[in-house]
């Protein structure tokens, strides 16, 4: 069953994301498959990873930033920002730093502990995909994206707070 | 006060749905506990020892008529008829159940209230002066820049998992009633460099485990860059505050770790990105907030009527009520009364349904219809004539509301505590009634003067204990409550966190030790020195000597 939302409507998921880092014999096992691999992993195995036959994007666990992926960010068509578990906030700053001082214009997907009830706010803050957590009801959660019709603040979507256009 | 307009009507109805669609997903057992619980804390739902409680948002403390009128249906429909004003100008509710709160969240959406953000970690209700527009020493009124926090902070997505409560506290007369600087973030109202009014702010002060006094991040920010300001500070603290341990989580920790200087640098470095983005202010929207808070249509009125001398020296008890309940207001022939909910015997903040209804009707006859909340648990009539200030008292003695010990030792501050919260390791409500019964005299807690007593019944320091003149605070020693008291402390513009006098007390002991330390007070005082000043003057020694004498 499809676990990923894109745009707001669900979604073939065709990335694999390489969890713990290890070696680059990693690779091997994972031909032509579209890799999102660790900042560290991406960082250690640059030349590996060029002769990998797919595509590659890099995945930020909360505790590290954008910053940290330097000038080759413009290049990636995908950066996935990791919830260690739902009640850790640092990857919403992640995400609205990505948008806002970056200018990243590529997808940012939500993976990890990834629940109904934090998409909205998610999506706010400029994630646009969301590999939600293999127990929820990817159906009903579509539905979290219109739990409010308006809000105070600006987002990535509505780039004008409210009180600029009231 | 504010007034919703048709967006915050749509965002508080959608919130009341979102609400009852995961209470219901939770009762089907279609959402975990775990999930559930940083939900309904941020719809300030706490499951405790009896009851859920559940805190209720008072926006920096104002409440209409109507609003109080509300509170007491909720007393009546879904508690046992009664409410509590907490330390943080908000009201709470001990026994709703939790399958009629979404139901009970509709009902106060219906008075434009609710209790969004009123737990949880997130940015909290923002607190102000309690006299706040009718003050004689305010520089400027502090309410319109606590909307336009409430507004940003209100389901702001980026800090609604913060690694702790976050508490905002605005402060805009010269003389601070807010505890502006034990908040996450104070914010004083200043003028700036070319006379223009802007904002000084302080970060990393906070009560609870480890108090500690805020530092100044910037000594003015001009007001289109308020929220600019805050939000590069929310963000370096949702990065960097620590995660690994609750008891470390508060940005007075990140503060303290990373330094001032280094701080404010990560701060600026942030700012830099959004400083004039489209979160800046705009002179319209300062405005537009403004309005909501304008001078009620006061009459021109003299100061001092003959009525009310007259009535002053004819009855002792009114004079002894308005010498201290009654505080000078700016616009002249008026009074900011405040209502003291702090009668012995009655849990300090606790109201009945009974006083919500006089409470309101009292405002709508003497004060236009609106009252504040103040963070030490009492209630406001912010704009009563002096010459009606005698027919008020008389109505407020009918509703036993006109206890006239405000300010001083039986004053007390004080949390639910053991008796009805989950965290607390000791009852506090009991503490702060056997001190009111020690001191039962009114003539003889005059002349004791200004102390303020705060009780908490945990480190979790809901009473500020530490900011207490004398400050009590619950302790667990192997299974039975004992009370550790301090002195010292001050939420006042000289900030200060209390000193623990040393070993602590049994239960039964602390009206003696109250007795004691109060007595030392009145031989070592000079002429009309307060509590605080005589113990800023002579120290802890004196009164440790005492408290701790061995009997012959």
């Amino acid at each position: 069953m499809q676990k990923l939302i894109k745009n707001g409507s669900l979604a073939d998921d065709n990335w694999t994301i390489l969890k713990a880092a290890s070696g680059p014999e990693v690779l091997k096992a994972v031909p032509r498959k579209n890799l999102i691999v660790p900042l560290q992993f991406w960082k250690s195995f640059q030349d590996d990873l060029l002769d990998h036959n797919g595509s590659i994007a890099i995945w930020l666990d909360s505790h590290e930033q954008a910053e940290q992926i330097g000038d080759d960010l413009k290049d990636m068509s995908l950066i996935a920002l990791n919830f260690p578990v739902f009640s850790d906030g640092r990857s919403y700053s992640n995400a609205r730093e990505l948008r806002q001082r970056f200018e990243y214009k590529g997808e940012i997907r939500a993976i990890g502990d990834v629940l109904r009830d934090q998409l909205y706010y998610m999506s706010r803050c400029g994630f646009d995909s969301f590999d939600l957590r293999h127990d929820q009801d990817a159906q009903l959660c579509l539905e979290a994206f219109s739990d409010f019709k308006t809000a105070y603040q600006s987002s990535i979507a509505e780039p004008v707070p409210l009180f600029r256009r009231r | 006060m504010y007034r919703y307009d048709d967006y915050d009507h749509q965002m508080l109805a959608d919130r009341v749905a979102q609400f009852q669609d995961q209470t219901n997903r939770y009762t089907d057992g279609k959402l975990a506990e775990a999930e559930f619980l940083p939900l309904r804390l941020q719809n300030g739902l706490y499951i405790q020892r009896l009851a859920p409680m559940l805190r209720v948002a008072v926006p920096y403390g104002m409440l209409s008529s109507a609003q109080l009128r509300k509170m007491a249906f909720i007393c009546n429909h879904y508690d046992k008829g009664y409410a509590h004003f907490t330390t943080r100008q908000n009201i709470q509710f001990n026994w709703p159940q939790l399958e009629e709160v979404p139901e009970l969240l509709a009902h106060l959406a219906e008075v434009e209230m609710h209790a969004i953000q009123t737990s949880g970690n997130c940015i909290r209700n923002t607190t102000t002066d309690q006299f706040a527009g009718v003050a004689v020493d305010e520089l400027e009124d502090s309410r319109p820049y606590c909307e336009i926090i409430r507004q940003w902070s209100t389901f702001h997505p980026e800090f609604a998992f913060l690694p702790r409560k976050f508490k905002i506290a605005v402060c805009g007369t010269a003389d601070d009633q807010a505890a502006t600087q034990v908040h996450d973030i104070g914010i004083y109202l200043v003028s700036g460099p070319d006379g223009e009014i802007g904002f000084r702010i302080l970060a990393g002060g906070g009560l609870g485990r480890t108090p500690v006094i805020g530092k100044e991040i910037f000594d003015f920010v001009e007001k289109q860059h308020l929220l600019t300001a805050l939000d590069a500070i929310l963000r370096v603290y949702n990065r960097e505050g620590r995660r690994d341990n609750k008891y470390k989580a508060r940005i007075k920790i990140l503060v303290k770790a990373t330094g001032v200087e280094e701080f404010r640098n990560k701060v600026l470095k942030e700012w830099a990105q959004i400083k004039d983005s489209a979160l800046t202010l705009t002179d319209d929207e300062i405005k537009r907030c403004k309005g909501f808070f304008t001078d009620p249509a006061y009459s021109e009125l003299e100061d001092n009527p003959a009525e009310m001398t007259q009535q002053l020296g004819q009855d002792l008890l009114f004079a002894n009520w308005h010498e201290q309940n009654v505080r000078p207001h700016k616009k002249s022939g008026y009074a900011i009364v405040t209502v003291c909910f702090k009668e012995t015997g009655v849990a300090p903040g606790d109201v009945t349904d009974t006083q919500l209804e006089q409470l309101a009707d009292l405002a709508d006859e003497f004060s236009f219809g609106e009252v504040r909340v103040s963070h030490k648990q009492n209630v406001v009539l912010a704009d009563v004539k002096q010459s009606e200030l005698y027919s008020l008292w008389q109505k407020l003695k009918s509703g036993s509301m006109a206890s006239q010990n405000l300010g001083l030792l039986t004053d007390v501050v004080c949390c639910p505590g053991g008796d009805f919260c989950a965290l607390a390791n000791a009852k506090s409500i009991p503490i702060a009634e056997s001190i009111q019964r020690a001191f039962g005299d009114h003539e003889e807690l005059k002349n004791i003067g200004e102390v303020n007593v705060n009780i908490s019944g945990c480190m979790n320091a809901c009473g500020h204990h530490h900011v207490g003149n004398i400050g009590i605070l619950g302790v667990d020693k192997k299974g039975e409550e004992f009370y550790q008291v301090s002195l010292g402390g001050s939420s006042k513009n000289v900030a200060s966190i209390g000193k623990i006098i040393g070993p602590s007390f049994a239960q039964e002991q602390i009206p003696e030790v109250i007795e004691k330390i109060i007595g030392v007070y009145k031989a070592t005082r000079e002429a009309d020195e307060k509590f605080i000043d005589t113990y800023n003057r002579v120290g802890m020694g004196p009164f440790k000597e005492i408290v701790y004498a061995k009997a012959d």
